[in-house]
């Protein structure tokens, strides 16, 4: 369990950046748990709390980016699939806190950074292609799985991204900010192509054998009429 | 994850740092974590003290330093980023042994060296004497929204779960002579990815409709107690003060 995994520790990025961005995860997350109270049945809790612990056992899968920047899979996308946009920023914050917490990884003051970055925007750019492609995928198994490959390479690029743009902002020394955006957008399309496979298998053989289990899936064969993604509204209550 | 709700992270003795509620032990850790990153890193003096502060810490709570600095090591890859600064760093530069260093390089590579480590430490201090049950009852106490707890609860009861789950499939699959060796017998281990989250779910599930069904609505039944009291909060409140006084104590001076 001891694997040399790390998030942002403290003192990567300025103090100023650090609270801006903790208090943007903090208004990410109280909105995630107002609306992810109503998903939160007792179908979605075991299923959150597994989700969360997936998440937690793939991020200690780490890779060497630059020397002392490694980069790992997130699971916000297979989060987003399987309990839903709301609940699924919850389970990945929970990851990161209590590795914050309990494992020391990430610092705790990074630990806006880290919310927002991997939770918030990973999770975000995970739900917008997710709910854009399974208009023009079909809702099957095959589908989804694809669905889910293409999100996660782009949620992990644009979270790495994210990284970039604050170390920008608050970066406590000088680098080449063109030699960190390539390298780590390099890298993290491979992790990409990793997590969306690894996500993908899961995903669709969850949706085999157990598509009730599947929030992306649920929504749609719900009878209600369609509703747009920006307002989306709980799923089926069990 | 040993069985039981210990985690790796934790010691499990007794001392008067165990013995705290974990509440002030989480807000404690936060606020000395917060002094550390706001000082400014050319106040060497102070990091200093605060690496004093928490050796007093360690002795109080009766961590081996020797175990601590070997989990500390959590924080190397940060230590070669900092190795690095120097040499990629821009700005005005200085020579020593003969390479070229970029001082604000250097500063940097300070910075996150001392902040990184300072913050490791005390997160592992704060870990070594806490065990999950007792966190997340911090957290619940701190008036942490149930949502998170709930989750956070779960996937600390599921990762057992998951990586027993995990360890019986390897096993059955090694016994039945799996042997991979090439790129195409990948498929038997993504069908097992599968697998394991369905089994590990489906075993969840059971018992989580068994908590239920025995009156589980969402929180774990806390202990007896009030939790923390007034001289816990105070005793506790004594590391982050104490930082606060160097910090302001470097700045003015």
């Amino acid at each position: 369990m001891n694997g040399v995994a790390m998030h942002i520790a403290n003192g990567i990025v300025n103090a100023q950046v650090s609270a801006v961005a903790a208090a943007v995860a903090a208004a990410a997350l109280a909105i995630c748990v107002w609306r992810g109270r109503a998903d939160l049945d007792d179908r979605l809790a075991p299923m959150a709390g597994l989700v969360a612990a997936f998440i937690f056992a793939v991020q200690m899968l780490n890779f060497q980016v630059l020397p002392g920047v490694s980069g790992h899979l997130l699971g916000g996308t297979l989060a987003v699939v399987l309990v839903g946009p709301w609940v699924g920023a919850l389970c990945v914050s929970t990851v990161l806190i209590i590795q914050c917490l309990l494992f020391a990884d990430g610092g705790l003051t990074a630990l806006g950074l880290n919310i927002t970055n991997m939770a918030v925007i990973g999770t975000a750019a995970g739900y917008l292609l997710v709910a854009g492609l399974l208009r023009l995928l079909p809702k099957t198994p095959r589908g989804v799985a694809v669905t889910t490959f293409i999100a996660s390479i782009v949620s992990v690029v644009v979270a790495s991204q994210a990284f970039v743009l604050e170390y920008a902002l608050g970066g406590t020394t000088q680098l080449s900010l063109a030699t960190i955006a390539g390298s780590m957008a390099g890298a993290h399309i491979l992790i990409g192509i990793g997590e969306g496979l690894i996500a993908a298998v899961t995903v669709a053989t969850v949706a085999r054998v157990r598509p009730d289990l599947v929030y992306a899936l649920r929504r749609f064969r719900n009878a209600r009429p369609a509703v747009t993604p920006a307002t989306k509204t709980v799923g089926v209550q069990a | 994850m040993g069985a039981g709700h210990a985690h790796p992270l934790h010691l499990d003795h007794d001392s008067r740092i165990h013995r705290l509620p974990a509440e002030v032990k989480i807000v404690a850790t936060l606020l000395f974590t917060i002094v550390v990153v706001i000082t400014p890193r050319e106040k060497f003096v102070a990091f200093a003290g605060y690496l004093l502060l928490l050796v007093g810490v360690l002795v109080l709570a009766k961590v081996p330093p020797l175990w601590l600095a070997k989990r500390a090591t959590i924080e190397l890859p940060f230590v070669l980023l900092a190795v690095a600064l120097p040499f990629a760093g821009h700005g005005e530069r200085t020579e020593w042994l003969g390479m070229s260093l970029s001082i604000d390089g250097l500063h940097g590579a300070w910075n996150i060296f001392a902040k990184g480590t300072l913050g490791v430490l005390a997160s592992l201090l704060l870990a070594a004497t806490t065990t999950t049950r007792d966190l997340i009852l911090g957290l619940d106490r701190l008036r942490c929204p149930q949502v998170f707890t709930q989750i956070a609860t779960f996937m600390l009861r599921y990762l057992d779960i998951l990586f027993d789950d995990a360890r019986r499939m390897r096993v059955a699959r090694l016994s039945r002579g799996y042997d991979p060796r090439f790129l195409w017998q990948v498929k038997a281990f993504a069908v097992g990815v599968g697998a394991l989250f369905i089994r590990s779910y489906e075993r969840g599930e059971r018992v989580y409709l068994a908590m239920v069904a025995r009156g589980y609505g969402g929180r774990l039944p806390r202990p007896d107690g009030p939790g923390a009291t007034t001289a816990d909060w105070a005793r506790s409140a004594a590391l982050p003060v104490a930082a606060g006084i160097i910090a302001l104590a470097a700045v003015i001076l």
